[in-house]
């Protein structure tokens, strides 16, 4: 049978171009991969290969001609033993096949419901077990290392690695003694080459070993950050489900103190932005123990954001030897009816602090511990504003499309009606880290700051 | 560390005699896989014409020998990674043609139920682990593969491919120096195809790519990529290299791509004369073809009969990419987190 010849797609986005030339004529024979014709699209002038072979029956569209429509018959092929008489035969009346390069206008599902299918509501997660036996009390920094032990005792598929996490003993001691218990081949010391390493960890990942990664700061992942989104994040719904990536990139995040811009920092807006990760921003030592335990036998990414600050402080940690506790579950740290506040990671202890002394003050501050960043405990938070009408969100970080800027649009999104006082956003300054011991103390949020937003929001001010 | 080949002089002298490296009957076999590339990847440069496949696609035309010359040195448990000229590669591994055209179409029938594409395709079943587009990752992917092959005591190895243009990007030599300090088993396989994109090797690439290891103490070879039975001979020599324990080894493939970059590349940088003298001179499915003549085993019926099927296999695939659903809406949402 012949074969038509249409005019074909030379770019993404060509609808039509010039037929610019015929390189063959009528009764030139052909074979795959010979140029037979030249075509202006929109971007450059390309030749046209031929992909079957054959006689050129006729010539459709004579050279020069504009505006020839992607998929339009230019020219018929003759196969073997055919001759012109066939090409009234051919089959011309095969539909256009439907162009898939007509690319489809972003839409925000939230915008446009009867098309686009809505997001499925995202499962509850586990619900939080009380833990009321003996409790120990353990720094940050311990809780995290019996974290990795014990899912490295559990799993042999664990392995930490990571810039002086062996022999150093951890660049802030988080890793103390894990050489000593597991050997050399389950806690691996790095070159100071962060996309290289990472790359490593979330290849071993795909394999199916469960690596946790320790950056010795959240600021040099950025030198990773292509392998922490794009190769981790992103390969399960690009592999349609078929090669996941179990994970841990755990590190200290945020400001820690008088390091200047480059090392102080807050990422959580940034991973929290991303699809396919989860992110966690531990503050206590039973947060850091129960969700790093939960991290690591999560089947996904997960971004776990530490703070150095918080590594020497001491909290008590339910001695169960199965503690552990569920991810996306934030935590009622301190109850109150006048008004909310989200805050996480070092923030916590801060807004605690102010809510005690607001306390004093006749305002009755509800303190929540959002732990997990993605996926957010959203029912959680929205539970509490039902009630005092009012949030404040603290964080360390930027305003600038940060936490605060989540908080306030799921305030728009699902307690407009509740609101009593608009959301305040309580924040680091909009400004690089200074150095300045005066200067970095104003960059940063301090008790005070909480303490006048919740005034403002119960006009008590 | 072993004798390191890394003079260069080494190159050919191991395939004097073709009839050690592969029997007629595996010679016909490779010739068949170069077909099946070279027939699919004109089919998938058809389907774009029409409009049925979309964005970037990226053809392996005239790169054959090198991922099938390769593959013959594999065994199952070793693992594959890639960058995006990757059809070939998920052929060669075994996958599917259904499942590959189906997915440069968009369709549920897809090995990623079309939320993949061209560039993002993976079986585990099948050893290969993408199909990755970002320019350079698959260094330290690979090692990671490899690092996992090492800690699972599997006896596997990783081939981890990456292009001319990629050899450039930073995390390679990263991925180099813990693969040499850790002796990951992971072959370093660049197709050296000669343009990163429109930029020449000579315009992007300072010094010897293959030598580039030399100071991570990882041997290189620089091989004819055009011809499979070369690139079968340097294979099996680096998998010995690599599977034993060696550390990495790294394998720079002299081959030549016959389309563009991608399908709107128009060519500008580069003769059709030069195009046209590789085609004729060196094309890779000419070359096992006339060598398969000379072992006097095989004739060109047996060609013939392998062309038919091969066409069958390819027009298939369009039939099956076309005809598969495109994936339900509801698919927008799968596959984002491992639930549970």
């Amino acid at each position: 049978m012949s074969i038509q010849i249409l005019m074909p797609a030379l770019s993404p986005t060509m609808t039509e171009g010039k037929l610019a030339k015929w390189v063959k004529k009528e009764g030139d024979k052909i074979k795959a991969g010979d140029v037979i014709a030249e075509i202006e699209t929109d971007k450059a002038t390309m030749e046209v290969e031929a992909v079957d072979e054959g006689v050129i029956g006729k010539i459709l569209v004579a050279e020069g001609t504009d505006g020839v429509a992607v998929n339009t018959p230019i020219a018929v092929l003759l196969e073997d033993g055919e001759s012109a008489v066939d090409i009234s035969t051919a089959a011309s009346a095969a539909p256009a096949p439907k162009a898939a390069h007509e690319d489809a206008p972003f839409v925000n599902p939230s915008c446009l419901p009867t098309q686009t299918p809505a997001q499925p509501a995202a499962a509850a997660p586990a619900a939080e077990k009380e833990w009321t036996g003996p409790t120990v009390s353990v720094t940050v920094r311990e809780a995290l290392r019996d974290a990795m032990a014990e899912e490295m005792r559990r799993d042999g598929e664990v392995f930490v690695m990571g810039e002086e996490v062996a022999e150093y003993q951890g660049a802030y001691k988080v890793t103390q003694g894990l050489l000593q218990e597991f050997g050399d081949k389950r806690v691996i010391d790095t070159p100071i080459t962060e996309y290289g390493f990472a790359g490593i960890a979330v290849g071993a990942a795909f394999a199916g070993l469960k690596p946790v990664t320790e950056f010795m700061t959240w600021n040099f992942a950025m030198q990773a950050i292509d392998h922490i989104i794009n190769s981790a994040g992103k390969t399960l719904y690009m592999a349609g489900g078929q090669l996941g990536c179990p994970i841990v990139f755990r590190g200290p995040n945020g400001a820690a103190s008088r390091v200047g811009a480059q090392h102080s920092q807050c990422f959580a807006s940034w991973y929290a932005h991303c699809p396919g990760l989860k992110v966690i921003a531990p503050w206590s030592s039973a947060d850091a123990k129960g969700l790093l335990k939960a991290a690591i036998r999560d089947p996904n990414p997960v971004v776990f954001l530490e703070n150095e600050i918080m590594y020497g402080q001491s909290f008590d940690v339910p001695a169960d030897p199965d503690f552990i506790l569920p991810i996306g579950k934030a935590k009622i740290e301190r109850a109150g009816t006048d008004v909310t506040i989200t805050a996480f990671s070092r923030m916590v202890g801060v807004a605690l602090q102010a809510a005690e002394k607001l306390a004093a003050q006749g305002i009755s501050a509800e303190v929540i511990n959002l732990r997990t960043l993605r996926p957010l405990d959203t029912a959680t938070i929205v539970e509490s504003v039902k009630k005092t009408n009012r949030l404040i969100s603290v964080e360390e970080g930027w305003p600038y499309a940060g936490m605060g800027s989540e908080m306030a649009a799921l305030m728009m999104e699902q307690c407009f009606d509740y609101l009593d006082a608009p959301v305040v956003r309580v924040h680091g300054a909009d400004v690089p880290m200074p150095y300045a011991a005066n200067l970095e103390k104003l960059a940063l949020p301090q008790e005070e700051h909480i303490i006048d937003a919740a005034k403002k929001v119960t006009y008590a001010a | 560390m072993a004798s390191t080949p890394t003079s260069g002089k080494a190159k050919l002298e191991t395939v004097k005699s073709p009839s050690n490296i592969a029997s007629p009957e595996q010679m016909l076999e490779y010739f068949k896989d170069m077909l099946l590339i070279r027939r699919f990847e004109e089919k998938a440069g058809q389907l774009y014409g029409m409009g049925l496949i979309g964005g970037f696609c990226h053809l392996y035309i005239g790169q054959e020998a090198v991922v099938v010359g390769m593959q013959s040195a594999l065994q199952p448990q070793d693992t594959v990674i890639t960058a995006y000229r990757d059809h070939g590669h998920m052929l060669a591994c075994g996958m599917s043609a259904n499942g590959v055209m189906a997915e440069l179409a968009g369709r549920k029938g897809g090995y990623s139920r079309g939320k993949g594409g061209s560039m993002h395709m993976f079986s585990r079943e099948k050893g290969f682990y993408g199909g990755h587009g970002i320019v350079g990752a698959t260094g330290p992917l690979g090692a990671g593969l490899a690092f996992a092959h090492k800690y699972k005591g599997d006896n596997g190895v990783c081939t981890a491919y990456y292009g001319d243009g990629a050899a450039n990007q930073g995390q390679i030599y990263e991925a180099y120096n813990m693969a040499s300090l850790w002796k990951l088993p992971v072959i370093f396989v660049i197709e050296n195809n000669k343009y990163g994109m429109g930029t020449s090797q000579t315009r992007h690439a300072a010094g010897v790519l293959y030598k580039r290891g030399e100071g991570y103490d990882i041997p290189g070879e620089k091989v004819d990529g055009m011809d499979v039975l070369t690139v079968r001979a340097a294979a099996l020599k680096a998998v010995e290299y690599v599977r034993s324990g060696n550390g990495p080894y790294i394998l720079e493939f002299d081959t030549y791509r016959y389309r563009g970059h991608s399908m709107s590349d128009p060519g500008k940088y580069r003769s059709k004369e030069e195009v046209e003298m590789m085609k004729e001179n060196h094309d890779p499915i000419e070359q096992i073809r006339k060598a398969i003549l000379a072992t006097g085993k095989f004739a060109e019926d047996d060609f013939k009969k392998i062309e038919k099927d091969v066409k069958a296999v390819v027009n298939e695939s369009a039939e099956f990419a076309q005809q598969s659903p495109e994936p339900d809406p509801s698919e927008l949402w799968t596959d984002i987190l491992v639930e549970g």
